[in-house]
């Protein structure tokens, strides 16, 4: 089963390089023990554009869905086999890059 | 022993097993609560007329199943429910050992951190106690409806999530026992001081219900020092009950209670256990700490004789484990009676920042006030007391006291 862990923060600084570190050290695990699927960091909103197709015309407009004070700043895609995994790994996740993980299971 | 009592004890000995059991055939909680609900309205019809059968516990889980089946079929969804059934499938065919295992599993995946705390406590009471959809919306004062989508809501969750149905890994039982005990104490207090201006002040229903299920975890995890810890420390209050409340329906204070009226047999069944854990040479959690308390208050035969020096001693273990202001104001109340209340009051009166909207911390005042001559200081704080108490027998307490002043 797999799991959306959304990286959660309220400002646009980048990763210190510590964090960077502690972030490769818990990737390299992840991918050792078979949990990793995919990842990427997003960074702000500002660069956000949202499209709506379900009218007559596309409708394009430049910003977030929604304006929030926080936001996802990045993601991981897991491979768990349930949510104690899911949740752990989640955990971990969060102290490597000292910001807020949402986990969001795959229908 | 009437058909009706055989219902109502199987009921209370054997939902929970029917509903382990048909969740782990299943893979699905809301199938297993369903057929497990229809195997006992099913017993409730025929018991009268065919008699009680030898094995109730096997009747009840294979007329379950076969609801079970009946309604998968009804869904017409066979299939795909057997393959999602797989899912928590991965042991082998249970043996008696394994069905008690599954009563465990199901308090676990009940009180699982991922669920919202009201939903922990509906979910439990549901699941575990076997408790109606109506009674519990009536016991935490919800309407019938939003509880049921409390339930469902959590349901849900454990299943779009794959929240696990198993026993955590030993590295993780400790906070996940932690989390179980949380939520039978907050079923125990909700019952012990019921909030709300029209509720009875103690609700035995929640509290004999608590104490069940604390039982049962207890049976489930013989050596956990801390369920031992809880269940001793609901004995040993619950057993104080009756003397708690006046005939007029007021709180009765710990120094005007009739110790007569003290449950004996709880009492002794509370102290066996409090001296089990003490005699296990592992350093006490809290509610051990909490439990000895207790013993020490149940042993005093008034509250002239208890032995104070005792009771502070435990505090100050247990502020060690818990920085909660709580605790510190009610071992500054111990402190009052083993070094006097001026001592007691400026113990207090530090607590003044955490504590100000908390009733109990300008109960404690007007009290230590009272005791010390300050009669307006008293006054001032009976009235914030009274002002922030939610509980109907503990404000008409605190209004008798504040008349007593002199």
């Amino acid at each position: 089963m797999q799991y959306l862990l959304n990286v959660i923060h309220d400002s646009a600084e980048n990763a210190t390089e510590a964090e960077q570190a502690a972030i490769v050290v818990f990737n390299k695990q992840m991918q050792a023990d078979g949990y990793w699927v995919f990842a990427g960091g997003l960074g702000v909103t500002d660069n956000a554009t949202v499209v709506d197709n379900r009218g007559e015309e596309p409708l394009v407009t430049d910003g977030p869905f929604v304006e929030s004070k926080e936001y996802v700043v990045g993601f991981w895609i897991i491979e768990a086999p349930d949510f104690d995994v899911a949740l752990k790994l989640a955990t971990d996740g969060s102290k490597a890059c000292h910001r807020k993980v949402e986990v969001r299971p795959f229908l | 022993m009437t058909v009706h009592d055989a219902i109502t004890r199987a009921h209370r000995e054997e939902w929970a097993r029917v509903v382990a059991v048909l969740a782990r055939r299943f893979g699905d909680l809301d199938i297993a609560e369903e057929a497990a609900a229809e195997a006992f309205a099913t017993a409730v019809e025929r018991w009268p007329a065919d008699g009680v059968p030898p094995n109730p516990g096997a009747w009840l889980t294979t007329t379950a199943h076969r609801k079970a089946i009946d309604r998968i079929r009804r869904e017409s969804r066979r299939e795909a429910k057997q393959q999602e059934a797989g899912m928590w499938q991965e042991d082998p065919p249970e043996s008696v050992g394994a069905v008690e295992d599954g009563r465990l599993r199901l308090v676990f995946v009940c009180c699982h951190p991922a669920l919202a705390s009201d939903a922990r406590v509906a979910l439990t009471l549901r699941m575990v106690g076997g408790l109606t959809v109506a009674e519990i919306a009536r016991a935490f004062l919800v309407q019938e409806g939003a509880m049921a989508r409390r339930i469902t809501r959590a349901k849900t969750k454990i299943k779009a999530a794959r929240i696990p149905y198993r026993v955590p890994a030993a590295e993780d039982l400790p906070a996940r026992v932690a989390g179980v005990l949380t939520v039978l104490f907050l079923v125990f207090n909700e019952g012990y001081l019921a909030t709300g201006p029209d509720t009875d002040p103690v609700r035995q229903d929640l509290t004999a219900e608590a104490i069940r299920l604390t039982r049962l975890l207890r049976e489930l995890l013989p050596q956990d020092g801390e369920v031992a810890g809880l269940l001793a420390l609901m004995l040993l209050t619950e057993a104080r009950r009756s003397a708690r409340v006046s005939p007029g329906g007021e709180l009765v204070a710990l120094d005007e209670q009739d110790r007569t009226a003290w449950d004996a047999g709880l009492i002794t069944e509370g102290h066996r256990l409090v001296r089990e854990r003490l005699g296990s040479g592992q350093a006490p959690g809290r509610y051990q700490l909490l439990a000895a308390i207790n013993a020490v208050h149940t042993s005093a035969r008034d509250f002239r004789d208890t032995d104070w020096s005792q009771v502070v001693a435990l505090y100050d273990q247990l502020v060690c484990l818990d920085r909660s202001p709580v605790v510190a104001l009610n071992r500054a109340i111990a402190l009052g009676e083993l070094d006097g209340p001026a001592v007691a009051l400026a113990s207090v009166d530090r607590l003044a920042q955490p504590l100000d909207g908390y009733h109990a911390f300008h109960a404690a005042r007007a009290e230590l006030l009272r005791r010390l001559g300050r009669t307006a200081e008293s006054q001032a704080a009976y009235d914030r007391a009274i002002d922030l108490a939610g509980n109907a027998a503990e404000t008409a307490a605190l209004t008798r006291r504040r008349k007593q002043l002199p």
